[in-house]
């Protein structure tokens, strides 16, 4: 009974590493950066869809963003998980993730474009620009700087709701931990790991963003 | 009420340089009209700028609108621009209808299309020059002429070069607007104007976003631009000293219509309606009409 009353066994830690990283690196950021590469394109389509198609596709993709942004992410994996039950629960979880955090991305790319002057747009008219160029030369990347914070910001965490995908039974990290504790009747180890390796992946992912804040900012 | 014969006949015997530039502007002066207002509506909401305006600019001249702020000036550089669209009326370029023409007595909105066609033959330069900040001055410059004109890279680079030692600014063609002073943004925004090579250039108050000691480095420009060209000019300016040197006729509005319609010597020396002596007088100083 020893082992019960140790505050912390390094033996143990040592020997829950191994699960937990393998876990790390094949779900948790597997699905974090897939998911952040969907949620960053398709929120773009989004806010532009909503802002140049004809009602009534704005105003349906309107409401459809809004109702995702609503309802719970675990409510959408359990959801999508038996509807489409030809799919594995991995892919199903990145799409979710992709698509739930796209409905908030969709909000910062919008208030990025809204925050592009009128002048800008007036120049665009002025030089007969294409929709095409306005949009691709002018007022996306004046747009997209704005808006890379926000998008780091959801990246980290979207990073930290990955455990979510327990509802689905994908063995992420912190699923990882659990199930490493529950088979040696010791829990603080493998659940301090699982935080810390959060730690340290978010800590430099955020100073990651603001740097290239600054940059952005000072860029012209 | 203006008539279409009054502008043909001032001739702007002080312009330097260009002389059969101007010389040939002026055998197609009355006969031409670029620009022309029929009874020109526009509305915001219950505001109304402009009513059943009626005026014409002819090809190759330099027409100056001025009046006090609000007097609907800068909406008939943003109407011609299709920058608004007017509420009713019809404004025509070149003889083709802009935004709208009358069809079996209704008034019908052009195809988007049809707009920009005409759209390409007009410039403006804007009075907070609106730069595009993520590109380079030479982006700026080429961008239309590339990707709407369909010039080649070489081509467009090479104009954009040309048009930058025009206007004095050789050494900043790779150089974000940002890094530029407010004269020489509004220096790089008219060569981004020119560069689109338009028959009618819109210069909105292009000088009043900027220092004091600056505003004569731009004027000096358009003077050349106005001097060695014969691109159509329609202008809104506070600066009556350039108002002066450089129009061939000079428009005095007062809410939303023309008072008074006179080339800038009679205009400036023997205005006869009050309202442009008091407007004249509130900005030359008491006593400077005739004067200068």
């Amino acid at each position: 009974m020893e082992n019960q009353r140790q505050p912390w066994n390094w033996d143990l830690a040592f020997e829950a590493l191994p699960d937990i990283l393998l876990a790390f690196l094949q779900v948790t950021l597997l699905v974090t950066v897939v998911a952040t590469l969907i949620a960053a394109v398709l929120g773009l389509v989004w806010a532009m869809i909503i802002r140049l198609a004809p009602q009534p596709i704005s105003g349906i993709v309107k409401w459809v963003v809004s109702f995702i942004r609503m309802t719970p992410i675990v409510v959408q994996l359990l959801f999508a998980y038996y509807t489409f039950l030809m799919f594995d629960a991995i892919p199903i979880g990145i799409v979710v993730f992709g698509i739930h955090y796209s409905t908030y991305m969709s909000e910062v790319y919008r208030a990025g474009i809204d925050a592009v002057p009128k002048g800008q747009w007036e120049a665009t008219t002025a030089l007969s620009m294409s929709t095409r160029r306005t949009w691709t030369a002018v007022v996306i990347p004046q747009a997209l700087r704005a808006t890379v914070p926000a998008l780091g910001n959801y990246a980290i965490s979207m990073f930290k709701d990955t455990p979510f995908l327990l509802v689905i039974g994908v063995v992420e990290m912190v699923n990882a931990a659990q199930i490493f504790g529950g088979n040696n009747f010791r829990y603080v180890e493998a659940i301090t790991l699982a935080g810390i390796i959060f730690l340290l992946a978010s800590y430099p992912t955020s100073v990651l963003v603001r740097r290239l804040e600054k940059r952005l900012a000072y860029a012209y | 009420m203006p008539t279409p014969t009054d502008p043909g006949a001032t001739t702007p015997g002080d312009r330097a340089g260009g002389a059969t530039a101007a010389a040939a502007g002026h055998a197609t002066r009355g006969t031409a009209p670029i620009i022309e207002f029929r009874d020109v509506e526009k509305r915001f909401g219950d505001n109304v700028v402009l009513k059943d305006l009626n005026f014409h600019v002819n090809k190759g001249e330099r027409v100056t609108l001025i009046g006090p702020s609000g007097s609907g000036k800068t909406t008939i550089l943003r109407l011609v621009m299709t920058l608004e669209e007017a509420t009713d009326g019809m404004i025509l370029i070149d003889g083709d209808p802009l935004t709208h023409r009358i069809e079996g007595g209704k008034r019908v909105r052009l195809s988007n299309k049809e707009i920009k066609k005409t759209r390409t033959r007009i410039g403006m330069v804007f009075q907070q020059f609106n730069l595009f900040p993520n590109m380079t001055v030479i982006q700026n410059i080429t961008e239309s002429p590339i990707h709407v004109l369909g010039q080649s890279k070489d081509e467009a680079r090479a104009k954009a070069k040309d048009l930058l030692h025009k206007v004095g600014l050789d050494d900043k063609a790779d150089a974000h607007p940002s890094s530029l002073s407010g004269g020489q943004q509004q220096r790089v925004a008219i060569a981004r104007a020119l560069a689109m090579d338009p028959e009618i250039l819109l210069l909105d108050e292009v000088t009043s976003a900027l220092d004091p000691e600056i505003v004569d480095e731009v004027l000096g420009i358009l003077r050349n631009i106005a001097d060695t060209t014969d691109i159509t000019m329609l202008i809104v300016t506070h600066e009556m000293q350039f108002a002066r040197d450089v129009s061939d006729r000079v428009l005095m509005f007062d809410g939303g219509a023309i008072v008074e319609d006179a080339d800038p010597h009679t205009m400036f020396t023997a205005p006869t309606h009050d309202r442009t002596k008091k407007f004249l007088r509130a900005v030359l100083g008491e006593g400077q009409i005739g004067t200068r």
